[in-house]
């Protein structure tokens, strides 16, 4: 008689409870499957931020619904939308309390080059303050385009040599 | 289209210097500096102007004299009828106007917005802060002779400025600003676009220019 497979899960009894792999793959899987975002919404980019956190977008797919408004919680700024000199090193001292490890996503076209706004109180790029993983185009950006930038955060992330940097700093 | 005859004759005859001033919409005035506060309590208590709509200047240019225009924008709604005063400052370099905030709370971030931006200054004026520029930054960014790309100036904060070395640079302006071309059917064509794409943020505008 043949029985049906009624494992819904990995059956841990094949390999006696015991998982083999490395190091670097579990800590970056752990890493990129729960990007907590800080979200840095600044102009109308933050509405399309907000967007991709909706059941329609639903950021939650990729793990990074948790939007977190203490630096101390979050993982990755979204700078979303014009960084003005005013606001400039209120953002480097956010990014500053963020602990490591950290990531930058440069949410449109104003965060990652100033965008249309050439003027004397418009910062030119949020790279020149602070180090940025991920730009998006746009003006203001798809929340799709968003999520592609979060799809390629989790592959950079994900070839981290992760371990090895916890041991350097250790 | 001058001042509606009923408040600018009534005005002049308890302030004979004031004069009809061509405009474009509203009924326009123009008064002496000195004169303004008096006149525009009288258009708030006598003729119901009682809502600012706006208080604002005008710089005219660097070689101009009177250089800068103090504006206020008074609207009643009693009779929802606008009228707009306007005086010349005396000093060109150091423009001083009286502060109307005392009759309109309202003025108070108007006159801080055009002292940051114009570098008018209010006498009197409870709280004389800069408003949308940073506190400490030396120019007034809308005067005539401040470039639209900015003036290289320090960061708001020296330790953030110290640790990432980032200024407020001019910025690249692309052989810009764009321009969207008037009178354009085509609205491709129209969009706004640089005149000079010539020079770029690495190949820097020739300095014969």
């Amino acid at each position: 008689m043949v029985s049906a497979n009624n494992e819904l899960a990995y059956n841990t009894k094949i390999e006696g409870e015991v998982i083999v792999t490395k190091a670097d793959a579990v800590i970056n899987w752990l890493r990129s499957s729960s990007i907590w975002p800080m979200p840095m919404g600044l102009a109308c980019c933050g509405i399309e931020l907000m967007a991709s956190g909706n059941s329609q977008f639903d950021i939650a797919r990729f793990g990074a619904e948790v939007m977190r408004f203490s630096p101390r919680q979050s993982d990755c700024m979204i700078v979303a939308g014009t960084v003005t000199y005013k606001m400039a090193p209120h953002v480097r001292r956010i990014y500053d309390q963020m602990a490591e490890p950290k990531w930058v996503i440069a949410m449109g076209a104003c965060a990652s080059s100033g965008g249309m706004y050439r003027s004397y109180a418009t910062l030119q790029g949020v790279d020149k303050i602070i180090p940025v993983d991920v730009y998006v185009s746009g003006c203001p950006p798809r929340p799709e385009a968003l999520l592609d930038a979060l799809i390629k955060m989790q592959a950079k992330i994900r070839r981290e040599p992760s371990a090895r940097n916890l041991l350097a700093s250790a | 289209m001058t001042a509606s005859a009923d408040v600018t004759a009534a005005l002049q005859g308890k302030f004979p210097q004031i004069a009809p001033r061509a405009s474009g919409d509203h009924p326009a005035i123009n008064v002496p500096l000195a004169e303004a506060p008096a006149v525009l309590t009288s258009l708030r208590d006598e003729h119901a102007f009682d809502f600012l709509v706006d208080v604002t200047a005008a710089d005219w240019g660097v070689d101009t004299s009177p250089r800068f225009t103090v504006f206020w924008h008074l609207f009643s709604t009693t009779t929802h009828a606008y009228v707009r005063v306007a005086a010349d400052c005396t000093s060109d370099t150091e423009p001083v106007a009286p502060t109307v905030s005392d009759l309109w709370p309202a003025a108070n971030w108007h006159e801080r917005e055009t002292y940051d931006l114009l570098g008018i200054t209010f006498s009197k004026h409870p709280d004389l802060r800069r408003i949308l520029m940073w506190d400490g930054y030396p120019y007034h960014p809308l005067r005539k002779d401040f470039p639209l790309a900015g003036i290289d100036t320090p960061l708001p904060d020296l330790e953030v400025g110290d640790l990432t070395g980032a200024t407020a640079k001019p910025a690249p302006m692309m052989g810009g600003p764009f321009v969207a071309s008037a009178g354009e059917i085509n609205l491709t064509d129209a969009e706004p676009r640089a005149k000079d794409e010539s020079w770029t943020e690495r190949r820097e505008k020739p300095a014969s220019e």
